[in-house]
């Protein structure tokens, strides 16, 4: 549970990291500290998990068809409604 | 007819004619409608929390967009405009519920919270079906419900509308380190409420027995 001072100074670029944005010096010095550091191998693992369950989780929520319906009618679209 | 001839004037898939909407052309508005409704109610639905209130903001988002239409520029795509009123209305809807909740919970960018101890726990390995489950949904649910509104903005439009930096930056009126800073202290959280679960989960042996 230890966690180191590099550690600390990795943590705020590891959500870049997941999104494969961080390039540079920066890309290759976390790279390296992974390579050494499970903690911080676990921390990417589950944080790049917790992304990917958000995405999975949410995509599939649809407007339901009475909310659509009533939206249409709002903007008087309604003879739009079926097409 | 629809004149498509001006790039700078069609949103950022090329598929809609600002000419068009700012014409009163009913058909490209339900066009409008038909390819962002489903967005921008899921939006509500995670900035607010509950069906009725995502109801209120997209019903109101497009009632804006009808009245704004003409006023629109065109500096940026509609896709981005819309998400913008819709985010304004959230946000304005929080602070008129939760007025107390905005005041004290808009902190700054410094990452104090970043050196609370973590939870190491690796839970990205088990199963999908209990990674996927209804009661880890409703966790997720939960803790994204809990982010500070400053938070939730940038993390609803990047982890779950995917929009990119730059785009959630143009939305929110922010630069894009401060989207990203954001972003990342959001995800902490919520990977920090998730480890807590899972941790205690394994602790009952109810996760992995159950494999």
């Amino acid at each position: 549970m230890i966690h180191g001072e590099h550690c600390q100074y990795l943590l705020g670029s590891l959500s870049e990291y997941v999104d494969g944005e961080l390039t540079g010096e920066l890309c290759a010095e976390l790279e390296r500290h992974l390579a050494g550091c499970e903690n911080c191998r676990i921390v990417v693992d589950t944080l790049r998990k917790t992304v990917y369950l958000v995405r999975a989780a949410n995509e599939q929520i649809d407007l339901p068809e009475d909310v659509r319906s009533r939206l249409y009618h709002c903007l008087d679209l309604d003879d739009y409604l079926k097409k | 007819m629809i004149d498509h001839s001006a790039e700078n004037m069609t949103d950022f898939n090329g598929e809609l004619s600002l000419k068009a909407l700012q014409n009163g052309d009913r058909n490209e508005f339900s066009r409008l409608v038909e390819l962002y409704s489903g967005k921008l109610y899921r939006l509500g639905l995670k900035m607010l929390g509950n069906p009725q209130d995502a109801e209120d903001i997209l019903q109101e988002t497009y009632l804006k967009a009808l009245r704004g239409i003409k006023k629109f520029d065109g500096r940026s795509s509609l896709s981005t405009w819309l998400y913008r009123i819709a985010m304004n209305e959230s946000l304005m809807h929080l602070r008129r519920k939760q007025p107390e909740m905005l005041s004290i919970e808009e902190p700054g960018e410094g990452d104090l919270e970043e050196q609370e101890p973590l939870q190491i726990v690796d839970w990205c390995c088990m199963p999908e079906k209990e990674l996927m489950s209804n009661e880890v949904r409703r966790k997720l649910d939960h803790a994204i419900e809990e982010l500070p509104a400053n938070l939730k903005s940038v993390f609803v439009l990047r982890d779950i509308e995917e929009l990119s930096t730059l785009q959630a930056a143009e939305v929110l009126g922010l630069s894009e380190t401060a989207v990203k800073t954001r972003l990342s202290r959001a995800r902490m959280r919520l990977r920090k409420e998730l480890s807590a679960y899972f941790s205690e989960k394994n602790i009952e042996g109810s996760v992995y027995d159950s494999r």
